[in-house]
């Protein structure tokens, strides 16, 4: 077998006729962690739900290391941790106690049980929690205990939903770095709306927008998209647009709502040093100069829309 | 897994005062009603009735007794039923079942076992209660044991149909009240007959099929109709929850 632990063929999921999920494919090599994304209700858990068993898809198929979700349930989902959106704790229990159940729910060997739950609360520094009630936990202990419940086997494929959801930034960070290390040697996907998130923790990224696959790629594709070709530029003593127009390697300027310039400019021609030296020269008065972020909307818009033209 | 499943279904129960409570409240009402059935029985017993009217303690204490409990248990199954799967659905820990290396005919077959073992440990307690009568009488241990083992079964039956609607909806309470309702109507459905008792319909009360084992007696026809019974709705519960899979 080669390296991949996760390949999905063409999933199709239809709900009462729409489609929510249409004809994605991607897979998932050994060590690599590959972020989700997507807007609300983009088809980012139905998808995650397919891939982990949870729903059948109405086309298509999910290996797990090259066995079918669908023909051997029980051995592909031996492979697989997965965190829902919702985070399934049986809240009556204590932390030891859930951990517990889920160890041996996941077949880990009743011997190495008590082993597995102390490394799974380490990982998600839950140690000095284990006799608590989940229910009297906040919201972020909690959501680590649902993080450990998906670790505990120590599975291959490890399938995050929204894992960082309600955690305070200090947590966020830790279970960031507790996802790049679990993607050191296993395989992660994660879904989640926060791109900062995604450029933090993971190598590829898929983009996938009303149940298509609009982007697939590495991180460094996804950071190129998201910059383009622009600079946000801000003058005291504003030039004619004209003037700006007339620089080597500028295509466009607009001018902004809050009196700024957005100028775009040619693939590697940036003209920012230009800009810098034409504003010293005839006391443009520039206080502000830095490359224009596209924000995740239009990411997605500009995805979809070459989608669509495509 | 089956065992796995159910051992964590014991521990919820058990978690909470929940179990605790229905175990110590319905063994209270039980308890009562075996004194007043050991005291009418000298009442009765002392007077005049003809000695071909006698019957043993046994039986007298024990009709008491279980005659009461499975009408008991009619309230008490749902309401240990109910929270089974529709729970589990509105807390969405579903897909903690779901996404772990079992099939749903574990899943089911184990809450099922889990409700069972804690509704044998309230039957061993009441047969435990009537072999008390042993201490100073010589009792029918063959008729407390087809009995129980009745009753068990009829419990087991209750279970079963709690369990199926516990997978229709996402509300306790909702499956409470309509497992209630079936299991009423499938206990009276005798007595709505009473006029033709050979009616098919009359057949498939749960009652007609308990009446052999209150007698003390084993009949394998009622064994089978219980078999089928449980396996019917736990097969229906499967059915449900793999529906769920495939439409979403």
């Amino acid at each position: 077998m080669s390296n991949l632990t996760l390949e999905a063929i063409e999933l199709t999921r239809l709900f009462g006729g729409r489609e929510a999920v249409k004809n994605v494919s991607f897979h998932l090599e050994k060590g690599e962690v590959l972020g989700f994304l997507g807007p609300n209700g983009a088809g980012k858990s139905t998808t995650m739900r397919m891939l982990t068993g949870n729903l059948a898809p109405s086309i298509g198929t999910v290996k797990i290391c090259g066995i079918d979700i669908i023909e051997n349930p029980k051995e592909a989902k031996a492979l697989i941790g997965y965190l829902p959106e919702m985070r399934p704790l049986y809240k009556e229990l204590t932390v030891d106690e859930f951990l517990t159940i889920a160890a041996r729910l996941h077949k880990v060997p009743s011997k190495q049980i008590t082993k597995a739950v102390e490394i799974a609360k380490q990982k998600c520094g839950l140690s000095h929690m284990s006799k608590r009630l989940i229910e009297n936990l906040s919201n972020g202990y909690q959501q680590r205990v649902a993080i450990a419940q998906a670790i505990i086997h120590n599975p291959l494929v490890v399938i995050l939903d929204e894992p960082t959801v309600g955690l305070d930034p200090i947590q966020i960070r830790e279970i960031r770095y507790l996802i790049r290390e679990i993607g050191q040697k296993h395989s992660v996907i994660l879904s989640t709306h926060i791109l900062p998130e995604v450029e933090m923790v993971c190598d590829r990224v898929q983009i996938i927008d009303k149940g298509n696959l609009v982007f697939h790629g590495s991180i460094d594709e996804l950071k190129q998209h998201r910059q383009g070709n622009k600079l946000m530029v801000g003058f005291s003593k504003a030039p004619a647009i004209s003037a700006l127009k007339d620089i080597e390697g500028v295509i466009k300027v607009e001018k902004t709502e809050d009196q700024m310039y957005r100028i775009h400019f040619k693939d590697k021609q940036s003209p920012s040093e230009a800009i810098v030296n034409l504003s010293v020269k005839n006391r443009w008065g520039l206080y502000q100069i830095a490359p224009d972020q596209t924000s995740l909307e239009d990411v997605f818009v500009q995805l979809t829309e070459k989608k669509q033209k495509n | 897994m089956i065992l796995n499943i159910a051992r964590k279904e014991l521990k919820s129960l058990f978690a909470s005062p929940m179990g605790w409570t229905i175990l110590a409240l319905l063994m209270a009402l039980l308890g009562n009603f075996y004194l007043t059935g050991v005291n009418k029985y000298f009442e009765v017993m002392s007077g005049a009735v003809r000695p071909a009217e006698r019957v043993g303690v046994t039986i007298f204490v024990g009709q008491t007794v279980f005659g009461i409990a499975r009408y008991i248990m009619l309230f008490a199954v749902p309401l240990l039923t109910m929270r089974l799967i529709s729970e589990e659905r509105r807390n969405q820990t579903l897909p903690f079942l779901f996404s772990a290396p079992i099939s749903l005919t574990e899943i089911v077959l184990g809450k099922f076992v889990g409700l069972i073992i804690f509704l044998s440990i309230l039957i061993i307690y009441i047969f435990m209660m009537l072999i008390t009568l042993n201490i100073w009488s010589d009792i029918d241990f063959g008729y407390l044991l087809a009995n129980s083992f009745g009753l068990w079964l009829l419990l087991g039956s209750f279970s079963a149909l709690g369990i199926y609607f516990s997978s229709l909806t996402k509300q306790p309470i909702i499956a409470a009240i309509l497992s209630f309702i079936s299991l009423f109507a499938l206990i009276f459905l005798e007595s709505m007959f009473a006029s033709d008792p050979n009616h098919w319909f009359a057949y498939i009360s749960l009652m007609k099929h308990f009446q052999s084992f209150s007698r003390g007696m084993i009949d394998t026809s009622d064994l089978i109709y219980f078999f089928l019974f449980i396996s019917t709705f736990l097969t229906l519960t499967i059915r449900r929850l793999d529906a769920e899979r495939l439409r979403g």
